[in-house]
């Protein structure tokens, strides 16, 4: 559907895509992932050929996004991290305009646009003015413009930024919807979006792929060892005992709780968490020690997260950027 | 292209700026009847146009200020970007949309001299002739306001760009007879207008080598010239000065004569700007 090769775009002295290349396939929704910063924007810009590269080819649909821009457009929707919308216009008007630009005209223009309001859900604001509607709203017109044409792909720049947590809520709603239907490419700074919203997960940091797969998979492979926190009917002595003899254990720590019970946290080696958890029950039931509590903690993203673009950033002597995981971000309008 | 031609269209009519620019120079020529064709009853309605026309220093920039910059700073130009139309189709549909808006008030002030042949006689010849010339002039310089409205995201500044550009060029005539007719005072001015030219070619471009390589050999051509033949620099630059003024064009109509040249002139001063705008715009791909 897409494919990009060795993409490279520099200003000046700075690389903001370092040789990326991957490809996206057909009707699944994929999510861009990095912290501020790591091309994700740059990248999408390019793809939707609001940007030239310094190197390197996209391809849509097998059509080159530079050599022949109007095919390759004709199927690729964008919303840019800021929705390009005119404040003085209505809704209506805004989208007839992008749909005749699209090439649309008379009544499929009509029926499109129709079609959009409805899926966006923005029937009963289309009369007022978008300088009047909601950062939601707004968002939503801007998605709804994305879909005119029907294209195949639709290219997301931060979707949920800036927006309540209802609305975000609403919109990854629709993402998921538009997913059934079309090819969509999402981004986000934000790690529990892509988790439940995204089919596969490209990671991106200082321009370059990191890693790319389903987000079950992105766990799996690259954060096997993890850790048991359990709750026993124990004195702290007595749990170090039991849990001293057991193996494939890298690290243990024991805490007493108020209510007299034992809290403890238990690192595996990498080996099977399960078999792990297994031999902890039978230890502390043969010593008729009550298990009161077994949590087995799966890594999640934000871990994968963190460890890969820490290793990205290590050969450099600069220093590593915070990684942003909150997941509402202050408005910050321009107005 | 009649996407954005008819988007424009609306959004000059949703906004004060058609009403303001029509209004502007209803007014101003309106002024100029009545003073010329109405108290002094002069019978030729071009004076009122050459009086007229200096309404355009103000209303060509308030007009233009917004067309691209605006785009910018709402940051739409990425919509335009990424929509299936190409750059030269953006400017095109913008430019006529621009046209229009002209030509409307345009279309009033043609019946001024029909109205005026009523009670005596009115050279109706020269008259539209000079309606015809008046419109090319304000077309290139609505050309040269969309241009400068590419170049920043900011109205206040394109504008005031505009109206210090087109106050220069209605004056220049006047002030080439103040500034060194000389061939050495020639030939430093063409020095720094071929330096001007080469700043403007790598702002466009981003392209170092050729920028620098067009003003090199154009240096030298002027350098050696100036070497072999400096008489023919006498008097050189107030008379590029004169050559460059739109509004000297204008007065050739004025005087009662068609001037083809200056016809060309517009239309080439119009493809020229036109084509600046696009490079503009498709620069920001490139930066």
């Amino acid at each position: 559907m897409i494919s990009v090769e060795h993409l490279t775009k520099c200003y000046g002295d700075f690389m903001a895509v370092d040789d990326l290349s991957f490809e996206i396939e057909e009707g699944q929704v994929y999510g861009f992932l990095g912290p501020n910063g790591a091309g994700k924007s740059t990248t999408m810009n390019i793809m939707t050929g609001c940007l030239s590269a310094t190197k390197g080819h996209v391809r849509i649909d097998g059509y080159d996004i530079f050599e022949q821009p109007g095919e390759a457009k004709k199927r690729i929707g964008y919303l840019p991290e800021q929705p390009p919308l005119y404040l003085n216009e209505t809704p209506l008007e805004y989208l007839r305009f992008v749909g005749e630009a699209k090439g649309l005209r008379g009544a499929e223009l009509e029926r499109q646009v129709a079609e959009v309001v409805e899926q966006t859900k923005i029937q009963e604001v289309k009369h007022r003015s978008i300088a009047a509607l909601s950062k939601g709203y707004r968002q939503r017109v801007g998605i709804a413009q994305a879909l005119l044409g029907s294209p195949k792909v639709i290219i997301l720049d931060e979707p949920t930024v800036g927006l309540d947590p209802l609305q975000i809520i609403e919109i990854r709603d629709l993402i998921k919807q538009l997913g059934q239907t079309h090819t969509v490419i999402l981004s986000s700074h934000i790690l529990s979006e892509v988790q439940t919203i995204c089919e596969k997960i490209l990671i991106i940091a200082k321009g370059k792929l990191i890693a790319f797969d389903t987000p079950d998979n992105l766990e799996k492979q690259l954060l096997s060892p993890s850790e048991i926190v359990l709750t026993a009917e124990a004195t702290p002595e007595e749990t170090e005992e039991i849990l001293g003899v057991l193996e494939h254990i890298a690290e243990i720590q024991v805490e007493a709780q108020e209510t007299g019970y034992v809290r403890a946290r238990v690192k595996t080696d990498g080996t099977d968490i399960y078999a792990l958890s297994r031999a902890l029950f039978f230890a502390f039931a043969g010593r008729e020690k009550a298990l009161l509590e077994v949590n087995l903690k799966k890594a999640n993203l934000e871990d994968i997260f963190i460890e890969l673009t820490e290793k990205t950033e290590e050969p450099s002597a600069a220093p590593a950027e915070p990684v942003e995981i909150e997941w509402v971000e202050s408005e910050d309008e321009a107005e | 292209m009649i996407a954005v031609f008819k988007h424009e269209i609306r959004s000059y009519f949703h906004s004060l700026t058609a009403y303001v620019f029509g209004a502007f120079l209803l007014a101003f020529i309106g002024i100029g009847a009545m003073l010329y064709n109405i108290q002094a009853a002069v019978s030729n309605f071009e004076y009122v146009l050459s009086f007229g026309s200096l309404v355009f220093v103000v209303i060509v920039p308030v007009l233009t200020m917004r067309v691209i910059a605006e785009e910018r700073r709402q940051k739409t130009d990425q919509l335009l970007y990424s929509l299936p139309i190409t750059t030269l189709q953006v400017i095109a549909g913008k430019y006529l949309a621009l046209l229009i808006i002209y030509l409307i008030p345009l279309a009033i002030i043609s019946v001024y001299p029909l109205i005026f042949a009523q009670f005596g006689d009115v050279y109706l010849l020269t008259s539209y002739g000079s309606i015809f010339a008046f419109f090319l002039m304000g077309a290139a310089l609505i050309a040269v306001g969309m241009f400068l409205s590419s170049l920043t995201d900011n109205q206040g500044l394109a504008a005031g760009i505009g109206i210090a550009v087109i106050l220069f060029n209605y004056y220049s005539v006047s002030l080439s007879e103040y500034v060194s007719s000389t061939a050495a005072g020639s030939v430093i001015a063409l020095l720094v207008i071929i330096v001007a030219l080469g700043a403007v070619i790598r702002y466009l471009t981003r392209n170092e080598n050729l920028a620098s390589g067009i003003c090199l050999v154009l240096l030298a051509a002027v350098l050696l010239l100036y070497f072999i033949d400096s008489t023919s620099f006498e008097g050189l630059l107030p008379s590029i000065m004169t050559q460059l003024s739109l509004f000297e064009r204008f007065k050739v109509f004025v005087n009662g004569m068609f001037d083809m040249t200056a016809v060309v002139y517009y239309l080439s001063v119009i493809a020229f700007f036109l084509f600046l705008s696009v490079q503009s715009l498709e620069k920001r791909r490139y930066n």
